[in-house]
Parts: structure tokens; C-alpha cells; sequence
């Protein structure tokens, strides 16, 4: 019955190939869904920002139903309509809904950073003649971009451990196989504890890459 | 049409119900560099921020070499490469190097090359004596040091006209000397300026023109040795006698 020892370190050390997988998956799936977030963000900031009021609102109700409601109906509503309409894997239907509700929570992170530059750097700019957009682009957005960086490191970190959620669509990411693995030898708690190893090391390699990129961009102080 | 450098008609500008501008006329000579005093609030920035369009003005008539311009028809981008501006807090990009900030606008808006831009820069920067400073971050830099480069950084775009608001008053006063003589050389040099500037010594030893405005309104203009030793109209007496 048992395929593996209930031990806990044998455990973790015999099923480390089919974890190594998983936690690709995972990757993957956060990888993905995080790049289309950030995509989605930049937009929904510079609406939120921008002078005509009808994108305004479309980003503020955007924003309004992504946190009013729960990540997992978000995932259903994007497995069940998406995979109907587009035939769509899975797996791209849950990195969708991920970006879906990431892409909030970054536009909000991106939104407070570009407004926090001050009004100066702009007239800087805007003073030398620089084009508003050129200003954007060079003055305001690599310094918002850096002061974002921790909040958003936070935010790629949630992201990483709600992409859990694929389990329930069958993706085969880490808590998806924990809990298989669960099934069949019925030591739940083992596998659980397996799996939450693995996302402790992707959390920690996440927060080093984080780092890395901060360090870089404080050349300048 | 107009030969002045600047020629500001009826110039109005109202913050709501606020009106900042009253009915000013200006101008500025070709190689004129004009000092504007005037107690806080009295509409100094105001008035040098509307001859670079960073304030829209209400009503009037704002002529930059002999040209009137139209916020509307205009390309203000163009208009704001003849007028450089130096500004109180510098506003240096913290985020590029301080050659960076000097070549930016040329190599981003006129298009010249980076290798062009950094020998003219590298020029500019021997010019306000912070050739060695070329690769810093303005972060490592002092006050004074900040608006050198903020000038050389205004200067990289060949302006015909340089407005400076408050350019040492942000500064610890023995930086303020080092700043002053920087802009004393451009002036020298022949460059058209408007100074906002509660530097009195300055103004004595370096401008062509003393403005005094109170309340949104040009009470008196002259030499400055006139302006300052034989005030005509109250006010600016009152005033100077305030500030001296
Ligand atoms: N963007 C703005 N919105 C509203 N009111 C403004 C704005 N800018 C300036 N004002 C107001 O306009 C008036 C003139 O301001 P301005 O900055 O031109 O004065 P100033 O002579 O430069 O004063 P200071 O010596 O303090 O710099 C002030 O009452 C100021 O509060
Ligand atoms: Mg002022």
C-alpha cells in the first residue's frame, strides 16, 4: 500500500523527480501569469492615471471585482468559460485567471510608484523638451519601477503560492501531485508537509532573484 | 511680430478663483539678463513657468524670438528647447548618472548621436568645473554641485534663453557662491536670462534689468543701481527695505 515510507525525509528525498517536475510546473505556471499580470498592470495603472474618465472607471470596476471576489471562482469562471469558448488547456486557463487577478494588485503597486515620482521630475522633463510620453518612459517608469520593486516582489511571492489553485483544475503543480501522492498512500499530512518544502524553496529562490534585481537598480543611491 | 527675445502683452493667469497674473507686460532683450524680485506669492515662478508653457496662461500674448505662441498650434517641445530652466530643487534624474542627465534630452529629443553628446556633455560639465564628477550619481553630490549639473544639463540642449527660479535657495549658503558664479559666466557669455532670485548682490553686480512685482503686477522695473538706490514707487521701497 505504502509506495513510499511514511517517513517524512525519505519521503521528500524519494519523490524529489516527480516534485522536481511539479515544482517546473509551478514555475511555469507562475512565470506565466505573472509576465501577463505585469503587462496587464502597466495598463490598468496608466488608465487609473489617465485624464479620460471612461478608462478610469474601467480600471477602478476591474479592480473592484478582481478583489470583491475569490481567487478560486476567478480560476472556475476562466477554466469554464474560457475552456468552452477558445478550447483552451487548462493550464492556460488557470495562468490567465492568475494574471486576471495579479494584473490588479499589480496595477495598484504600479499606479502608487509612477504617482509617488514627484511633480519635479516631470517639469525636468518636460522642460527640456521632452514629449510627455518620452518623459514617461525615461524619467518617471525606471524610478517608479524601482521604488515598486518590493511591493512587487511581495506580490510575485502570493503569486507563486495561489497558483496552488491549478490543482483543482488538474494541473499537475506541486500541491496537485502532494495531493495524489496523499491519495494513494493515505498520508496526507507527509505529502502536504512534502509539498510545502518545495514551495519554500521556490518562495526563497523567488525573494534571491527579487533581491538581486533591487541591488542592481540601487547603483544610483 | 516683436526683436525681443521675449515680449509677454497683457499676460493673465488665474489658480481658480486665485489670479496670480495681472495684465503683465514684459520683455526680455537678446543677451538681457533680467532679475525678478518680489515677496513670496507675489507670482515670480508663475510668471517665468508661463514662458515655457508649464503654466497655460488665460489670456495674452507670449512671444519667444519675435514669434507668438499658440499653446494650441504650437509645438511646445520645440518652443521649450529655446528656453532652458533651472529650478530651486534641481530636479536632477536620480536614476541616471550625472553625464546621463546631461545627455539625455539631446540624444532622446534632437537625436544627436551618444558619442556627439557625451564630448559636448563632458564639455559642459569641465565648463561648470565638474568634469571629474561625470560618472557619479547626483545622489553623491552636494547641493551646489546638483544645480551645476542641473545648469550644464539645460545647456546641453543649446537654449537661447535660460530661466532660473530660485536656483540658490535650496542650497547651504556657502554653496550659494559657486552657483551664482557659474550663471555669472553664462551671463558673461552673452546668454538671454530671467533670474528669480533673492540674491541682491547679484542682482547689483549681474543684471542688465531689476523686475519688481507685487501682488501678480510689474510695480517697477530699472537698473538696478536705480531700482535699488532710488526706489520710485512705495512698495518697492517697503519692500527692500524689508529684505535689506
Ligand atoms: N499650481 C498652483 N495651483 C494653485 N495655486 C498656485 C499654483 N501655483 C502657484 N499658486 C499660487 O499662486 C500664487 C503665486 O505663486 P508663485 O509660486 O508664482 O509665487 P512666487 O512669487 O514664486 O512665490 P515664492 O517666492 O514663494 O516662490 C501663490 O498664491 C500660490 O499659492
Ligand atoms: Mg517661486
Amino acid at each position: 500500500m505504502y509506495l513510499y515510507s511514511a517517513n517524512f525525509w525519505t519521503a521528500l528525498i524519494d519523490s524529489r523527480g516527480i516534485f522536481f517536475e511539479a515544482a517546473q510546473m509551478t514555475l511555469a505556471l507562475t512565470a506565466v501569469s505573472i509576465l501577463i499580470a505585469i503587462f496587464i498592470g502597466l495598463l490598468f495603472a496608466f488608465m487609473k492615471i489617465s485624464k479620460i474618465k471612461p478608462l478610469e472607471w474601467l480600471a477602478n470596476i476591474y479592480i473592484y471585482v478582481v478583489r470583491g471576489t475569490p481567487l478560486i471562482v476567478q480560476i472556475f469562471v476562466f477554466y469554464y468559460g474560457l475552456t468552452e469558448i477558445w478550447m483552451i488547456s487548462g493550464f492556460w486557463s488557470v495562468a490567465l485567471g492568475l494574471a486576471f487577478h495579479n494584473g490588479a494588485y499589480i496595477a495598484e503597486i504600479f499606479r502608487g510608484a509612477i504617482q509617488s515620482i514627484g511633480k519635479g521630475q516631470t517639469e525636468a522633463g518636460r522642460s527640456l523638451g521632452m514629449s510627455g510620453n518620452l518623459t514617461m518612459r525615461r524619467v518617471i517608469l525606471p524610478q517608479a519601477f524601482r521604488r515598486a520593486l518590493p511591493p512587487l516582489g511581495n506580490q510575485f511571492i502570493i503569486g507563486l503560492k495561489d497558483s496552488s489553485l491549478a490543482a483543482f483544475i488538474g494541473v499537475s503543480e506541486i500541491f496537485a501531485v502532494a495531493t495524489t501522492q496523499g491519495a494513494n498512500t493515505f498520508d496526507y499530512m507527509t505529502w502536504l508537509l512534502v509539498s510545502a518544502v518545495w514551495y519554500l524553496i521556490l518562495v526563497f529562490l523567488l525573494t534571491l532573484v527579487v533581491s538581486a534585481i533591487e541591488k542592481k537598480m540601487a547603483v544610483s543611491d | 511680430m516683436s526683436d525681443k527675445m521675449i515680449e509677454v502683452n497683457k499676460l493673465n493667469k488665474s489658480f481658480g478663483d486665485l489670479h496670480v497674473l495681472k495684465d503683465i507686460d514684459f520683455q526680455v532683450e537678446e543677451s538681457e539678463v533680467v532679475v525678478l524680485i518680489g515677496a513670496s506669492g507675489s507670482g515670480k515662478s508663475t510668471m517665468l513657468r508661463c514662458l515655457n508653457f508649464l503654466e497655460m496662461k488665460n489670456s495674452g500674448e507670449v512671444y519667444i524670438k519675435g514669434k507668438q505662441i499658440d499653446p494650441k498650434k504650437d509645438n511646445l517641445n520645440q518652443v521649450r528647447q529655446q528656453v532652458g530652466m533651472v529650478f530651486q530643487h534641481f530636479n536632477l534624474f536620480p536614476h541616471m548618472t550625472v553625464l546621463g542627465n546631461v545627455i539625455e534630452a539631446p540624444t532622446q529629443v534632437k537625436g544627436v548621436s551618444k558619442a556627439q553628446a557625451k564630448k559636448d556633455g563632458q564639455e559642459l560639465l569641465e565648463k561648470v568645473g565638474l568634469g571629474n564628477k561625470a560618472n557619479d550619481y547626483p545622489s553623491r553630490l552636494s547641493g551646489g554641485q546638483k544645480q551645476r549639473v542641473a545648469i550644464a544639463r539645460a545647456l546641453a540642449m543649446k537654449p537661447e534663453i535660460m530661466l532660473f527660479d530660485e536656483p540658490t535657495s535650496a542650497l547651504d549658503p556657502e554653496l550659494v557662491g559657486e552657483v551664482l558664479a557659474t550663471m555669472k559666466d553664462l551671463a558673461q557669455e552673452g546668454m538671454t536670462m530671467v533670474v528669480v532670485t533673492h540674491e541682491m548682490g547679484f542682482a547689483r553686480e549681474v543684471a542688465d534689468r531689476v523686475v519688481y512685482m507685487h501682488d501678480g503686477k510689474i510695480v517697477e522695473t530699472g537698473a538696478p543701481k536705480d531700482l535699488f538706490e532710488n526706489p520710485k514707487e512705495e512698495r518697492t521701497q517697503a519692500f527692500l527695505s524689508s529684505i535689506l
